[in-house]
Parts: C-alpha cells; structure tokens; sequence
C-alpha cells in the first residue's frame, strides 16, 4: 500500500529513483542537490537498490559518466544545481543530441556571481536550448511523481530524449511536506523495464558521437526538434495513465480559478503555491484573478497558452531568472512570441522577482496584480529591488 | 606581533567567522598570516586566491587583494592574476575537493609549467561545505555522506600528486604543528616556482563525527601522535599509517615567467 509521510523533498526524490530501479547514479556534490544522491548512496550500500553509485570528480565528469551508462543501456539518473548544471552544459547538448533518456533533477539554484546558494531559475534558462525535456514541481509531491514520470517519458521509443525535473533550492529541497509514496507493488503497474533502442553491444556494433558534416548537421537537429515536439502527446498519455492509476492529474498547464479571470498570474515552481493563496485571497474581495502554472517548459506548449489566456485581457509573467541585456526574463520571451501575429490585445507584463533567493510574498502577488490593472505595461519589470 | 596579525584581518566587518567550532582551517590561516608577516611581506605585496570550499573562504577575511572564485577554479585564476602582476606573491588557498578533484587538471598544469605560486591546500578529507561527501583524499575504508559504510576509492596522496606533476617544492604539516607549518609556508613563497604545502586538517563536525574520531581536541592529538618527521623516516615502512610532515621535494627548474620572459628576448634578438 503507498503510505503519506512526512519526509523531506530530497529525500522523496531518492525514494523515487529507488522506486525506478535505477541502475546508475552519478553526481557531485553541490548545495542545495546534496541531500539528494546522500540518500541514494546509502539505499545503494545498504542494497534496497541495486545500482551503481559514483561521486565524480566534477559535475562535467558526472554527466559524462551518465551519457557512457546510458549508451551501454542502464537507466541513469543524476541531480545537480547551478553552477554544477553550468559545468555540464557542454554535454547537455550531446545527451540530447544521442537521444540518450537520462533524468536529472536539477534543485534550483541562483547562477554566481555574485555567489549565492539560494533558488531562483537562472541556472536552468541556461540549458533552454538543449534539447532537454523540462518539467517545474511546484510541491514535494509533484517532484516525486515527476520523478517517477521521467523515466517513462523519457525511455518511450518515440521520445528517447533527457528529462530535467526543476525542484526550487531549499523552498523545495529542503522542506518536509506530506508526501504519499508509491509502493512498489502499486508503481509497478506504471513503470515499464527499460528497453534501450540502440545500446553498446559487442555483437552489433555501434557507434555514438559520430561527426556531421555540413550536409548533415541540419537533419540531426531537425530530428532532435521533431521528437521533443511530439514528445507532448507522450507526456500527456504518461500523465492520464499516472491519473488513471494513482488519481494526481498533470496538464502542461496547470490553471487555477481562471473560468472568468480578466487578470492572470503566470508561475514556474514553488512560487505557485504561495500565487495560489494570493488568488484564493483576491478572489475573496472581488478580484477577478486566476493563474496559470507553468508545468512542462521544454517543449514549450505554445497552444495551451494560448487558449488558456483566451478569455484574459492581461497577463502577468512573475519569473526567478533574468536575459541580462535582453528585454527581461525568457519566460517573457517566450509567452510574447507565443501572442505575436496571434493576438494583439492581452497587455502582457513581465516581472522579474524572487531572485537568488529574494523572498516571494503572497502579498507581492496582489501588489502585481493591481499594478497590472492600473498601468500599460512596460518591456520588463525587476521589482522588490532597492535602489 | 599579535596585534600585527589582527591588523591583517578585516575584523571591523568579517568577524566572527564562519567556520564550525574546532574546524583546522582558522589554525592553517593563522599560519600563513604569521609566515606572510615574518616574511616581510606587506598585504599590498600579496595576493590571496581561492576557489569555493570551507577553505576558499579564508581570503575574505583577510585584509588584502583577494579573490573567491569558482570551485576549482583557483589555480587558473592565480595564473592569471600572476602573469598580469608577476611581482605580486601569489598564494592559493583550497580544499581538497576544490584542488585535487574539480581542479585536478588545473593543479598538474600548474606544477607542470611551474609558475611562481604558493598553494596551500587544506586537506581536511571531505567536502566540508556541502555537507561532508567524499572527495578524492578521503582515505579507503573511511566513512563519508556519499560513502556511508566506507569510501572504496583509493586516495590521492596530494604531495606525491604534486611531485610526480613538477612541482619544485612540496612539503606537508598538520594544524597540530602550527609553528612548524608556519615555516613551510615561508619556505614556499621564497621558493621560486610552484610551491605545495599540504596542511592535515581535523574537521570534527564532518568527516571527524562520521568516522568517530571525536573532537577537535582528540583529533589535533591524532595528528600529534601519528606525525613523523621527513627525517625520521629511514625506510619505507617507517611511513607507513603516518603522517610524513616536513619538506618532502625541493629542487630547482626554470619557472614558467623567467622562461617566457627568455624566450621572447630570443626572438625579439632576432
């Protein structure tokens, strides 16, 4: 029987890796990820998995051993934070170009300098571009089903593509909540044994990494784009089967009291909790505010959006990270691109906040709103900044 | 003299520290202070680098140009820094994790090429910072976060890593033997070329509770009781389950300015 405890988010990430039966673990320690592959560590020595389980010597080493382990065909996952992430950028690439079904949990963390080890998105937007599937948890719970989730999405054969699973540093990681744990009985019923496409094998050789000319180049990466755009209705199928067997339900975009809402907030992980209670609050004074949570960001789900701002005449983007240079947060970016020779009349507002771990308040998410149904927007907006 | 080294300190707004209760890397610090000092050295005169670690916070607290870099990223930002001022003392302070995992590459290039450096490395057996992990000096069979009934790796013996990479001077102590580790370290910055100073340091709130070693104090009189000198050691095993302290590799090889600086007087003589 799955049982609800009480037990730390990095720790109910362990036990789904566990759940998973991974077969290898990789990783270098990095605050806030650490609780994370410590508990792994022990379950692997203390045999309730059976995996293989490597401190790198770096974090560009504990992705290359991913990528190695994956290719000989052994479900692999790693987890890390910000600077860590940023070391392995160069191999992020590679994992998706190899089509190689790695999980990584990636604990949120503000990119130095100036050095910090608080949340905030600005580690992640830097691997945007890579290919890899991206999914934002907002509580304990959902990181664990994600986690789960991962590993189905990305060893389906028509997907085959690296999965990163956001948890906010320490506003997630590092906090207790009420998680209900799968039994392995249950889980069963949902994880299906890894059959890897093209593994290493000495009686059919072949090889990875292989080099494109220019005459290639554009195909390979054409097929790397189909398949994290068709990877959506994959992901979606995952998610009606993990409702169907365990009653949580997951959308590409989570909304929240949106039916008649004029105004709405649009979140990535943990801040959407506390929006949730800023809605609930508005909402009892008359407010018509709804919001919108971010779940699935690579592949960006551009119609979603689209239809979920239908009835909308503003929306208000609060990001934790930051295009120093260019016109304010990628969300923002990407939300503006989405309306653009689309629709010209939703007063699109992007708000920069929360980070490096600057505290989001309910009561930020009401000083936004009635700031967006007063002015026009502008470009971008960075606040609770002194000046 | 003690108040000399307070003035070398940014006490007004760096204090207290951040070290945990018993922690080795204060008596390291206060070592290298001492021997900056008596070396005759003024704080405008040197340059403190680190990377990120327990260890790469000591710069911050000490009154000088100093520079916390990335993790692992000390040794190529010194570099860096020393050719850009060659007459500038240059010391790096790391962990162990910091130098010899993460910047592995960097600390066998840089004894290799033998710029003029000072490197003291702290090596307390684990990363400390995020919470006591394994790192590549944890010794084999001992316990770690990420090796709960003991690490299987092999460890590096960071002094002979430095040796076998080229560097021209190489020399160990423990933060039991401060005033001793305060003569390396002198000796090292004199040394013209790269220099490695490992310091044995106890962290008692880590890899010291995890493998029951207890405090500070019973960890400091390990160090004290397991300690031979260079000297001492007449064969082999006389070394073996000791810590071998004192100068252990000095020799002299052109260091990497010098030569550079040769070189192109060759071709500009052209």
């Amino acid at each position: 029987m799955s049982k609800r405890v009480g037990l730390e988010i990095s720790l109910a990430i362990a036990e789904a890796v566990k759940l998973a039966d991974t077969d290898m673990i990789a990783a270098y320690p990095i605050t806030p990820q650490t609780h994370i592959v410590e508990r792994l560590a022990e379950m692997v020595a203390e045999g309730e998995l059976k995996a293989a389980y490597i401190n790198a010597e770096s974090e560009h080493s504990a992705i290359s051993l991913c990528v190695g382990s994956s290719i000989a065909g052994a479900r692999t996952f790693t987890a890390t934070s910000a600077q860590g992430l940023a070391l392995m950028h160069e191999i992020m690439y590679i994992t998706a170009a190899l089509r190689l079904p790695i999980v990584m949990v990636v604990v949120n963390r503000a990119m130095s300098g100036p050095l910090s080890i608080w949340g905030d998105h600005s580690d992640v937007m830097g691997e945007r571009d890579t290919g890899w599937i991206q999914l934002f948890a907002q509580n304990g719970q959902e990181a664990f089903d994600m986690t789960l989730q991962a590993f189905r999405i990305a060893e389906d054969h028509r997907v085959l593509l690296p999965v990163i699973v956001n948890i906010d540093g320490f506003t997630l990681s590092h906090v207790i909540e009420p998680i209900e744990i799968l039994d392995q009985t249950e889980l069963n019923k949902f994880m299906r044994t890894f059959k890897p496409k093209y593994p290493l094998d000495p009686r059919r050789p072949l090889t990875f990494g292989a080099f494109a000319i220019p005459e290639y180049y554009m195909e390979a990466k054409k097929q790397v784009e189909q398949a994290i755009f068709s990877s959506k209705a994959v992901i979606e199928e995952v998610w009606q089967e993990f409702d169907k067997l365990y009653g949580r339900h997951y959308t590409p975009i989570e909304s929240y009291k949106t039916e008649d809402a004029k105004i709405l907030l649009l979140t990535l992980g943990g801040i959407g909790e506390t929006a949730q209670t800023a809605v609930d609050e508005m909402r009892e004074q008359g407010i018509k505010v709804g919001l919108l949570k971010l779940v699935m960001y690579r592949p960006f789900p551009i119609q979603e959006l689209r239809d979920a701002c239908k009835a909308a005449q503003t929306l208000v983007i609060c990001e934790r990270a930051m295009s120093i240079g260019g016109q304010g947060g990628p969300i923002g970016f990407e939300v503006r691109s989405a309306f653009y020779n689309h629709r010209t009349d939703l007063q699109i507002h992007d708000i920069i906040l929360g980070l490096g771990g600057r505290d989001v308040k309910v009561d930020d998410f009401k000083v936004l709103v009635k700031h967006a149904s007063e002015k026009k927007p502008k470009e971008y907006e960075l606040i609770g900044v002194r000046e | 003299m003690n108040q000399e080294i307070l003035d070398r300190l940014r006490m007004d707004d760096r204090f207290p520290h951040i070290l945990c209760p018993g922690c080795g890397i204060g008596s390291a610090m206060n070592a290298m202070i001492r021997a900056i000092a008596e070396s005759g050295l003024t704080n405008d005169d040197i340059c403190i680098i680190s990377g990120i670690g327990c260890s790469s916070r000591v710069p911050g607290y000490i009154d000088a140009d100093t520079f916390h870099t990335l993790h692992g990223r000390a040794i190529p930002s010194a570099t860096g820094v020393k050719l850009a001022h060659p007459d500038k003392e240059m010391i790096i302070i790391a962990g162990d994790g910091d130098l010899l995992a993460i910047g592995g590459n960097h600390f066998i290039h840089a004894a290799r090429r033998n710029l003029d450096m000072t490197v003291i490395l702290i090596n307390n057996h684990n990363y400390g910072m995020t919470g006591g992990q394994y790192s590549p000096t944890t010794p084999q069979g001992k316990r770690a976060k990420t090796a709960p009934y003991g690490c299987v790796e092999r460890a590096f013996d960071a002094c002979e890593m430095g040796i076998g990479s080229g560097a021209v001077f190489v020399a160990r102590s423990t933060t039991y033997h401060t005033p001793h580790l305060k003569g390396l370290i002198k000796q090292a910055m004199k040394k013209n070329g790269f220099a490695l100073v490992e310091v044995i340091s106890q962290c008692p709130t880590l890899y010291g509770r995890l493998n029951r070693m207890g405090d500070a104090v019973k960890m400091l009189e390990y160090f004290k009781e397991n300690s031979i000198t260079v000297s001492q050691v007449k064969e082999p095993k006389d070394a073996e389950g000791k810590i071998v302290i004192g100068v252990l590799h000095d020799i002299e090889a052109p260091e990497y300015y010098e030569s550079y600086r040769k070189v192109c007087e060759h071709a500009q003589r052209r």
